[in-house]
């Protein structure tokens, strides 16, 4: 079944900013990254899966509905951790995450154990019985996470689930968005302005950019073997390029390297550039299948402006 | 929990998906209306926060002990059920200054209606929820003295059980009486409360409305006569709900003369209108 299914989907504030413009993108199960730099329309997207906002043209179906008419059945079966602080301070997590089972509908018995378990789930265990005021941003993040996973959700929303967090906090809480998304098998919809951060433990990956769809793939189609091999070597690679040119091989220059398109028999053309170097009497550096880089991709794409930061 | 849980092991027993009943929007409400009522006074927060609902509560309730003696030393009665819902009022409104933010504001002060709204709550559910929270809080506290009244006087009346049965029968009017107080004192304080993250800034526009009309409708009762003193108590809560509770409990603390269904008429005004703003604010809050 497909998670979220867009058609056409444009949403508006007040006649005038554009938040999503004609987005048509289907995301199916897995981990799915939403990427894209701040302002791209991310949150809008989220929030009208929701049924927190409503679409000012098109369509959204979660999970088979239509948030706008079954808004209560969608909010039901997913999850949501937003982007910005959302926690009372003076509350116990425990109470706090307990609280909010019941407003899913938990009953009250049940709603106490799965968020101690959830607690423990995203590693805050001894500390559950203290007041969120007095948490680190790296546990209150786990907190927000916690909320969103107590029911049980089918699908899982996080808005940006890094914010704030150090390299190492970061780095355990994608652990753990991977792990919800593997071990627990829950489906994962995770917004990210840091493309580099999130392709680790995507399944699949959506870029939008203005409101628009730049690209949507599963990661192992975009990062699939291609059918070029990339030739270095220590010298000026001109007479090599020459050589090989000669030789019959289709191939281009990419700065120092050297790209060779195989075609047919790819140990022919292994053997042909070995042999042609050591004719030319150079030194091979570097001699491997090319694979494409996600974040290439997206710089490829048509719509290229967007620059994606890196980690 | 089977297992050797004292030996302080924990044994991850891996994710469990939850296979059980998942109730509706009611149940959703009902929860966060006990968490609300139970928020109102101080439970489940911090200690600071029972300081001030639960001052007020015992105070009321110290008050209504030294009236039990009062009332049965004296000859005659001098304070009975609807006296406490009428004499008790600014005390309620000072109750609702504080606790209607502390229900409401600290909620969007925290950013907590991105997450019940992801939830199965509609806007309006959380609105009419928090309302009835409060005016469950402000009942709470205008009953709780009643009944300790009830239970002194039940307990020292010289006509036997019918002595009893007729406190009863003024204990459930001074129940009407505090439903109707706090209905309307919830529904006056908050759409104020809502509209401001600040508690501090929440409770002074409710202080504002409530009590600082106080004096001009207070001087109005004393220096005017006629149909001007009768309805002076109208531009102020504390006087309205006195004005409600001589038209039909025969209590309160001045005369309405012929205007008590005015004095009706303007409070179910004060509810219509107040539920119907709190419930508008709460379309307009960004999720």
């Amino acid at each position: 079944m497909v998670l979220i299914e867009t058609n056409a989907l444009e949403k508006r504030y007040d006649e005038k900013v554009t938040a999503l413009a004609d987005l048509t993108v289907a995301i199916e199960p897995g981990i799915v990254g939403l990427v894209g730099v701040n302002g791209a329309g991310k949150s809008t997207l989220i929030k009208l899966a929701l049924g927190l906002l409503e679409p000012t043209g098109g369509q959204i179906r979660v999970l088979g509905l239509d948030p706008r008419t079954d808004g209560e059945a969608v909010r039901g079966r997913v999850g949501y951790m937003p982007e910005h602080d959302c926690l009372p301070p003076d509350v116990i997590a425990a109470e706090f995450v307990t609280h909010l089972a019941r407003v899913s509908g938990l009953p009250a018995p049940m709603a106490r154990e799965r968020a101690s378990e959830t607690l423990r789930h995203v590693g805050l265990y001894e500390e559950r019985y203290r007041r969120i005021g007095g948490y680190s941003t790296g546990m209150k993040q786990r907190v927000k996470l916690a909320q969103a996973l107590v029911h049980d959700p089918e699908l899982l929303l996080l808005d940006e689930p890094t914010n704030g967090l150090d390299p190492e906090g970061r780095r355990a809480m994608l652990d753990l968005v991977h792990r919800i998304g593997t071990e627990f098998g829950i489906s994962v919809v995770v917004c990210s302005h840091l493309l580099g951060e999130i392709e680790r433990i995507c399944t699949s990956l959506v870029a939008i950019d203005a409101g628009r769809l730049l690209r949507s793939a599963s990661l192992s189609a975009m990062t699939q073997q291609s059918g070029l091999l990339l030739v270095e070597i220590d010298e000026d690679p001109a007479p090599l390029l020459d050589a090989l040119v000669a030789t019959g091989l289709e191939v281009r220059r990419q700065d120092r390297a050297l790209m060779v398109r195989l075609a047919g028999d790819d140990g022919e053309a292994y053997d042909l550039i070995r042999d042609t170097i050591a004719d030319l009497d150079l030194s091979l550096h570097r001699l491997e299948r090319h694979r494409h880089q996600v974040a290439d991709l997206f710089r490829d794409a048509p719509t290229t402006e967007a620059s994606y930061a890196r980690s | 929990m089977p297992g050797p849980e004292h030996t302080g092991v924990i044994h991850d027993i891996g994710y469990q998906h939850y296979e059980g009943p998942r109730l509706g929007r009611a149940y959703a409400s009902r929860s966060l209306y006990v968490h609300s009522v139970r928020g109102a006074f101080g439970l489940g927060r911090s200690a600071w926060a029972k300081v001030l609902p639960i001052g007020l509560l015992s105070l009321a309730c110290m008050a209504a002990l030294v009236l039990v003696v009062v009332n049965t030393q004296l000859p005659v009665q001098v304070i009975d059920y609807i006296g406490i819902a009428s004499t008790f009022t600014y005390a309620t409104t000072v109750f609702v200054a504080i606790v209607a933010p502390e229900l409401v504001s600290t909620d969007l002060r925290a950013n907590l209606l991105s997450l019940y709204l992801s939830r199965p709550l509609r806007r309006s559910d959380y609105a009419l929820t928090k309302l009835a929270a409060l005016a469950t809080a402000v009942f709470v506290v205008l009953a709780a003295p009643m009944v300790i009244l009830f239970l002194g006087m039940a307990f020292s009346t010289d006509d036997g059980i019918s002595g009893v049965f007729s406190e009863a029968g003024g204990l459930l009017q001074g129940f009407l009486a505090a439903a109707i107080h706090a209905v309307v004192l919830a529904a006056l304080a908050l759409p104020f409360a809502a509209l401001t993250g600040r508690r501090v800034f929440a409770t002074g526009m409710i202080i504002a409305v409530s009590l600082l009309t106080t004096p001009v409708s207070g001087a109005l009762l004393s220096f005017s006569t006629g149909d001007a003193a009768y309805l002076a108590g109208l531009i102020t809560p504390g006087n309205l709900l006195n004005g409600i509770d001589r038209w039909l409990f025969a209590g309160g603390t001045f005369d309405v003369g012929p205007y008590g269904p005015v004095y009706g008429l303007v409070a179910a005004a004060i509810v219509a209108v107040g539920t119907a703003c709190t419930i508008w604010r709460y379309q307009k809050v960004k999720a």
